[in-house]
């Protein structure tokens, strides 16, 4: 492409020759630039030279012309316009009018009232969407009772295996570690007293109370609270949801309950798991640092438990299974629309379901001491 | 005249199950060519391989004579520079607005800057007949007509020569359909695009295909309208002698 421009007393004439193509639209945008600026009265374009068209190079001849005579200048075209200006003032000439945009929601004064207006209100929805949420779990867990069918045996099952039974691995390994790192030190300060036997207490009451449920917890929100928003939202998207609405089935019986049942029963269960692998974490550290036999190791377990401290952790999971799998169904039902709703959502729903456990959590150790368990 | 698309043999297999077995197949540049046959005969994978998205098991792709089914990454770029396609629904980015699924394909390729870009993506949505406001649209937002109409306007953006459209008129009200039918015309014609469509409406293929390709017993058949018409092929006949046909044809 080339494009020479040239003043004289009658006025700019400018050669535009070579290929006018999309392939170098930045240089030719420049060249335009520069034909247009500060222009004479009259502009001649001379086109006979080119050898190549097409919409974009169009587009920007148009652009050139339009700019001179917005500047009240006069274009002349030696060698003919080409026609596809012609084509292109055929298409923005059946242009439909534009509405005119709302007064109110343009004015930038009133923008800082306008947000705090759509948090509240938005803070508000998702009250209500959680509180109808669990509202519509419980109602078809209660008509449950009376038709056993609603509450798709199967598909629970399924829920169990895929939170619960896959999870095994991750979560035995992490309380393991996380026990050993425990173990380990607990005995480097407990040394500096003499206190070493202790650190079997340490390990048991840590893993029993808190650790095992709460890390399990964090891992499952973070596991399948995300699965369960992926999995409802592209439903959503896909219209599937619709779909089971229209057949008659009820999404919260046919998604959320089972998912909800599902983890309720996943969740405990893995806790035992992560029990176990956080006492046999502490027994392997006991013996290997402080010197405690696996037979000292469980006579010191069994004296530094009281008979509730096992349930006192155990108590809190299905309470942590059903935040996570509401938050999570939850938050895939309301996936409207994009992709990247999908992706905020899943997002919201991890942060969420997190969130809300160790906040739980936090209310169940105040809860405890109160009651003195 | 030299084809824009020329292919030679092309044997697509899933497993066992064997999808074209041969197929052969020529569109002319000016033409807009219709491609035809049973759901699940493979016409959107022959697309698919068309477009060089998909390697096929045998055989030869040229697209303006450079060999897409043997192209390095390079060449296949060059070559995806000069098509445009729609998709069965769309497929819009979903994230984007309208324009700036338009803008996309351009500002990846070209370094224009950001004014020159919306101006010419609002001269594609205006070109395709969407009202100017739905350029600040999600795709969410949008009727299916708009959808299909926002689709072209993406596939021109980089002002092809040769268009694909797969099912541009399924899910559309007939007087839609008929609307955008004439609108691939008018663009074809203007715009002088090689236009390779699939589609299952008759309405469409007697209204826009200069010639027809059916896909029957894992091969195609081409010709022009009439001779297709005219076949033999008990496929064939049933779909173009079948009552609805028949309708269209006196209609017409």
């Amino acid at each position: 492409m080339h494009i020479e421009i040239r003043d004289s007393v009658d006025g700019r004439s400018v050669v535009a020759g070579g290929r006018w193509t999309v392939d170098n639209v930045a240089a030719l945008e420049k060249a335009v630039g520069r034909a247009a600026s500060a222009a004479p009265g009259a502009v001649s374009i001379d086109t006979s030279t080119l050898e190549t068209l097409d919409l974009t190079g169009a587009w920007l001849l148009r652009s050139l012309e339009k700019r001179v005579e917005a500047a009240g200048g006069q274009v002349s075209w030696p060698a003919g316009r080409p026609g596809q200006l012609a084509f292109i003032d055929e298409a923005v000439t059946r242009r439909q009018t534009e509405p005119e945009e709302d007064e109110f929601s343009r004015s930038i004064i009133t923008l800082p009232l306008r947000t705090v207006g759509r948090l509240t209100l938005d803070a508000r929805d998702t009250l209500l969407d959680h509180i109808a949420m669990f509202g519509a779990v419980i109602t078809v867990i209660a008509s449950a009772i009376l038709h056993p069918r609603r509450l798709r045996f199967p598909s629970v099952v399924r829920h169990v295996f895929e939170t619960g039974v896959t999870a095994i691995p991750i979560v035995a390994l992490i309380a393991f570690l996380i026990s050993v790192i425990v173990a380990y030190i607990g005995a480097q300060q407990l040394r500096q007293f003499g206190g070493e036997i202790f650190v079997v207490d340490l390990v048991t009451v840590s893993v029993l109370r808190e650790l095992g449920v709460l890390l399990t917890a964090i891992i499952v929100a973070g596991r399948s609270g995300s699965a369960f928003a992926a999995e409802i939202g592209v439903m959503k998207l896909n219209d599937e949801v619709d779909a089971l609405r229209a057949i008659g089935m009820d999404p919260v019986e046919v998604l959320v309950v089972p998912r909800v049942l599902g983890l309720v029963i996943a969740l405990p269960l893995l806790t035992v798991v992560a029990d176990g692998m956080g006492l046999a974490g502490g027994a392997l550290l006991s013996w290997s640092l402080v010197d405690i036999t696996f037979t000292q190791y469980v006579e010191r377990v069994n004296e530094a438990i009281a008979d509730t401290t096992f349930w006192v952790g155990i108590v809190k999971a299905p309470v942590f299974a059903a935040l996570i799998a509401l938050v999570g169904t939850m938050r895939g039902m309301q996936v409207r629309g994009s992709s990247r709703e999908l992706g905020r959502l899943t997002t919201v729903a991890v942060v969420q379901s997190i969130f809300l456990v160790i906040l739980f959590d936090a209310i169940f150790a105040v809860l405890f001491m109160e009651l003195d368990i | 005249m030299e084809p824009v698309i020329s292919v030679r043999g092309i044997v697509n297999r899933f497993g066992h199950q064997v999808v074209h077995d041969g197929v052969d197949l020529d569109v002319m540049p000016g033409e807009v060519f219709g491609i035809v046959g049973g759901s699940g005969s493979g016409k959107s994978v022959l697309l698919r391989t068309m477009l060089g998205l998909q390697v096929p098991v045998a055989g030869s792709v040229d697209i303006d004579g450079k060999r897409v089914t043997s192209a390095s990454r390079r060449e296949l770029l060059e070559v995806k520079r000069r098509y445009g396609v729609t998709f069965q629904h769309g497929a819009l980015f979903t994230a984007l607005t309208v324009a700036q699924n338009v803008e996309l394909p351009l500002a990846e390729y070209y370094d224009a800057s950001p004014v020159t870009l919306r101006e010419l993506a609002e001269l594609k949505i205006r070109m395709v007949g969407l009202p100017l406001d739905a350029a600040d649209k999600y795709p969410a937002q949008l009727s299916g007509g708009m959808t299909k109409r926002a689709a072209l306007a993406r596939a021109l953006a980089l002002d092809p020569v040769l268009l694909f459209l797969d099912e541009p008129t399924s899910g559309l009200d007939p007087i839609s359909a008929a609307a955008f039918d004439r609108l691939v015309l008018y663009l074809q014609q203007n715009l002088k695009l090689t236009v390779v469509m699939i589609t299952h409406d008759l309405d469409t293929i007697f209204r826009t295909c200069n010639r027809v390709g059916v896909i029957v017993d894992k091969r195609m058949i081409c010709g022009t309208l009439d001779e297709i018409v005219r076949h033999e092929h008990p496929w064939i006949r049933e779909y173009f002698h079948g009552e609805r046909s028949r309708a269209i044809r006196e209609r017409q």
